[in-house]
């Protein structure tokens, strides 16, 4: 398949503006004659029917939650990046594109990038007229913090509930245009497949999980916008009901799924202490504006961390990169971890564990400022392990926190199933292999205010869209397969339950496909998650009936997505013959243990083509050129 | 430690519901309460009956879709946590509990401990939002907000929607919930324009969704798992008054032709 990524030709600073410019439009009158469908209601998806809403077209929205203000975004606690200046220090829309594509380490599109830094601006002003209640300096301005992988302080902020903010925000100008009957929401309403027809995405098939009804929406434009796939891992810092099923399925009708192995593993996540445990806890990075990391210098160190002299800490963040020390990038932070506590130098009863330690910088300011700061955070700590982080150091491991990769994208954010659009964590597009903090949400409200609502009006104005019903045979057929699945997937009665398998396969992916990989080890995870294909078909338990609400056959379907998307992940982690930002093959490493990019052979986007249940899946590449950023060894030391 | 569980099983909204009884051996103090309640549905599933359904999804308190009442209390009743956030370390060795969803008119039950709560979303859409159209925004720095209103607006805006307040209310009241978006936005700056007309139609959105009124009873204040303070109520209730005494409807805007 040839990729057409669409990026126009000119200078980067003028491609977006020219963009906009050259697009179709549909006049006003006209608006109200399409439908287009938006599948989540995060930032991105909850901004983007909202504006379309606005725009005049006649929108239906989805989630899964039993409301659209619950979406996993919610959850972000520590920022939103925007290349304002309001500082001063530096900072403009190239830094921020920058900083973006190097973090990214070099493997995300350079015209993507800059637009996502270009609109940022835009996004502040948005949501503050929307009433975000963003912190303010004294004087009334917006404030700001630093964040991982930048020099210069752009990240805004809503105490520790940054993202909650943001998305009340968007779902409020999402019911607003709900109660001037412009946007449909439909909760807790599960898509469950995707409806292609003359090559163009046509609608969708959802199952309303109260009834268990299976239905047929049909429109002139789908968007995705149906959030990150880290769950894959059983365990990660994701929502329980995060999940790909949007995105696999549409995979399973020709949309390409990119870099499926660029996940991030998050540095500072609280510590798992127990067989039970069913998620992981965040740590914002922002606390390491004023938390210290540190392991004791010898290994088998058992002292409790007040009796460690200085002299015996080892600040490995600080010692090993000076120049962003404590603020280092995500991957490079979380990796570092991992080397100390392999060295045995691990802290807590596992030894899987660092310090974060806020001694000094109480000293410095006061345990009040740091109150003010982190004062929900710190909360969160001492419920969830018992212990005053006031008084004694947290205690942190990495966690997998977000996927980089998903559906491949052109730049008006199309999948390769025209009219399929795919938004926000869910699509590939702006981080590389890594992505930087406080950018997600920059992202998804990017695609879902500035982008999407462009793109998706060219496509409706430039296509000629036949008249199809919910009869259409297409429609019909996706319907079918959907109550195949749930039939095949009640009647097999087995042994284990669908979140034993969740586990088996998410300690594989942790194993073998987190934080560092090898040749023998993704085959031998390969080989495994096949095992747990074949027997979660023939073994697994699913209560209760497909007419009405069964949260266990939800999950099941879920479950089952993952298990192919693991299979898919260790493929691409297997073929590329590098490291790269999230992606870390043991094999290609500089002599100092940092990723070894290999940019001749692997300057690609991997775009995985599905070929049906037992076919091998077949890998296009879209090359990366770089104009304005010259790749070199990311540094920050 | 070991448990004894009561908990409320309903197969629909019109099906008959009871409390039925679980003995939950070896469960751990590390545990939040939603796991506690994930390993008893796991034993129920190993045996062919069916799990108890519940509501969650963040685990963490910020998405407010977890809570049902344990012994009578929402989110059991410890200061300023959800269930999800719950640990097991609170409760006592040989303990038994009795869990129950949420109990409210406006938010009728679904299954077990589930019911539905879209009555806060049709609040919302009367008038909790600020109408500014994508794209239509000035500087973020062009309207200066002091930080302690700033801040004012922040408690009132962390709400997470769960519904507690509601079902702690001898009233079932959902003035807190509505207060809290009222004042969050009527005291910025960008809420001004919009300020009367929020307040007059939320209360009337309220009152229409069968939540009973406030009486000042201060239940909710108490088991708010985000200690929304009721000094949000007393904002309603003030721009409620002067909206009732000053507001005329906005005239329809009229075509000239
Ligand atoms: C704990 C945590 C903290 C974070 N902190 C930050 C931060 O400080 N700064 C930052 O920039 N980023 C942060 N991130 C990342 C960021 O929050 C996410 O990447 C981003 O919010 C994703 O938004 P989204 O709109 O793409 O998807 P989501 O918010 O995940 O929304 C997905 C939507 O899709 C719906 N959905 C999914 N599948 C289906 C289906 N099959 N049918 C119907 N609906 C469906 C869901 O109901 C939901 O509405 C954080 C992430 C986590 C986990
Ligand atoms: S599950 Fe999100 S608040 Fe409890």
């Amino acid at each position: 398949m040839t990729l057409n990524s669409r990026i126009p030709g000119g200078p980067i600073e003028r491609a977006w503006q020219t963009t906009k410019f050259n697009m179709k439009l549909v006049n006003p009158a006209n608006k109200r004659k399409y439908h287009v469908i938006v599948v989540g209601t995060g930032l991105a998806g909850a901004s983007c029917a909202a504006s379309l809403g606005e725009l005049g077209y006649n929108v239906t929205a989805f989630c899964f939650q039993d409301s659209p203000r619950r979406a996993h975004s919610i959850a972000a606690q520590g920022g939103i990046n925007a290349a304002k200046n309001y500082r001063n220090d530096g900072d403009s829309i190239y830094r921020l594109f920058y900083d973006t594509l190097k973090g990214g380490d070099f493997r995300a599109r350079e015209h993507n990038v800059y637009r996502l830094a270009e609109v940022s601006v835009n996004i502040i002003d948005q949501c503050v007229a929307q009433g975000v209640p963003f912190a303010r300096e004294y004087g009334g301005t917006l404030a700001n913090r630093s964040f991982g992988g930048a020099q210069v302080s752009r990240t805004f902020y809503a105490r520790g509930q940054t993202g909650q903010q943001l998305l009340i925000g968007a779902y409020q100008a999402l019911e607003r245009q709900v109660a001037s009957g412009q946007v449909k929401m439909l909760a807790r309403t599960e898509m469950v497949d995707l409806i292609v027809i003359d090559n163009k995405a046509r609608g969708i098939v959802t199952r309303n999980l109260i009834t268990g009804k299976l239905e047929i929406h049909m429109a002139d434009a789908v968007a995705l916008a149906t959030g990150g796939y880290g769950n894959v891992f059983y365990l990660s810092t994701n929502a329980k009901g995060s999940n790909v099923t949007a995105g696999w399925r549409a995979h399973k009708r020709g949309a390409l799924f990119s870099n499926p192995c660029f996940t991030q593993i998050h540095p500072t996540c609280i510590p798992v202490s127990g067989e039970y445990q069913s998620k992981l806890t965040l740590m914002s990075e922002s606390l390491r504006n004023d938390g210290r990391i540190w392991v004791p210098k010898n290994a088998g160190d058992r002292r409790s961390p007040d009796q460690i002299p200085e002299d015996d800490r080892d600040y490995y963040l600080e010692r090993m990169y000076p120049s962003f020390g404590n603020l280092s990038p995500r991957d490079i932070s979380s990796r570092a971890a991992k080397r100390v506590c392999d060295e045995g130098r691990g802290v807590g009863e596992t030894g899987l564990g660092v310090y974060l330690d806020f001694r000094d910088s109480i000293q410095r300011l006061g345990e009040n400022a740091i109150r003010e700061r982190y004062g929900n955070l710190f909360e969160i700590y001492e419920r969830i392990t018992g212990e005053n982080p006031y008084k004694v150091p947290m205690r942190i491991f990495p966690a997998v926190h977000y996927t980089m990769g998903g559906l491949w994208v052109d730049y008006h954010l199309m999948s390769t199933i025209p009219g399929l659009f795919v938004l926000g964590e869910a699509n590939f597009s702006d981080h590389g292999a890594n992505r930087l903090g406080a950018s997600a949400l920059m992202q998804g409200l990017a695609d879902g205010y500035f982008v999407a609502p462009y793109t998706i009006t060219n496509y409706l104005a430039e296509t000629k869209l036949e008249k199809v019903s919910a009869d259409h045979a297409e429609a019909k057929g996706a319907l079918e397969n959907a109550t195949n699945l749930t039939n095949r997937l009640l009647s097999i009665r087995g042994k284990k339950t669908v979140t034993q398998f969740h586990r088996e396969l998410g300690k594989i992916m942790w194993d073998y496909c987190g934080m560092a990989r090898n040749k023998q080890g993704l085959e031998f995870a390969i080989g495994r998650i096949r095992e747990i294909r074949e027997e979660f078909w023939q073994n697994v338990s699913v209560p209760g009936s497909g007419s009405d609400l069964n949260q266990q056959l939800e999950n099941a379907g879920r479950v089952a997505d993952f298990i192919e998307l693991g299979e898919l992940m260790c493929l691409d982690a297997l073929d590329r013959n590098e490291s790269c930002g999230g992606h870390f093959r043991e094999e290609y490493q500089t002599p100092e243990g940092e990723a070894q990019r290999d940019d001749e052979n692997y300057a690609y986007v991997a775009a995985w083509e599905y070929k049906g249940e037992n076919a091998a899946p077949v890998l296009n590449k879209e090359p990366l050129s770089f104009e304005y950023v010259k790749p070199a060894q990311r540094s920050y030391k | 430690m070991k448990l004894t569980l009561n908990v409320w099983r309903q197969s629909g909204p019109n099906a008959p519901g009871k409390m039925v009884r679980y003995d939950m051996p070896g469960v751990n103090e590390d545990m939040s309460f939603l796991e506690m309640l994930d390993v008893l549905n796991e034993s129920l599933i190993v045996k062919g009956e069916e799990p108890v359904t519940f509501e969650h999804d963040c685990r963490e308190g910020i998405c407010g879709s977890c809570g049902f009442m344990i012994n009578g209390k929402a989110h059991g009743g410890f200061p300023k946590t959800t269930v999800c956030q719950l640990h097991m370390r609170h409760f006592k060795d040989g303990e038994e509990l009795f869990i129950e969803p949420w109990r409210a008119s406006a938010f009728p039950l679904v299954k077990d401990l589930m019911v539905d709560r879209s009555a806060f979303d049709r609040i919302i859409q009367a008038g909790g939002y600020i109408s500014v159209p994508t794209g239509s925004a000035p500087d973020g720095n062009a309207i200066p907000i002091p930080k302690s209103n700033a801040d004012r607006a922040m408690d009132a805006a962390a709400c997470i929607g769960c519904g507690a307040c509601v079902a702690s209310c001898p009233n079932a009241s959902a003035s807190l919930f509505t207060a809290a978006k009222v004042a969050h936005l009527n005291l910025l700056p960008q809420g001004q324009p919009e300020k009367f007309d929020r307040a007059l139609r939320m209360v009337t959105a309220m009152n229409e969704e069968l939540f009973g009124s406030c009486t000042n009873m201060q239940e909710c204040e108490a088991t708010c798992p985000k200690g929304i303070s009721i000094e949000n109520i007393a904002i309603l209730n003030r721009h409620f008054v002067e909206a009732s005494f000053s507001e005329r409807p906005a005239t329809a805007e009229v075509g000239a032709g």
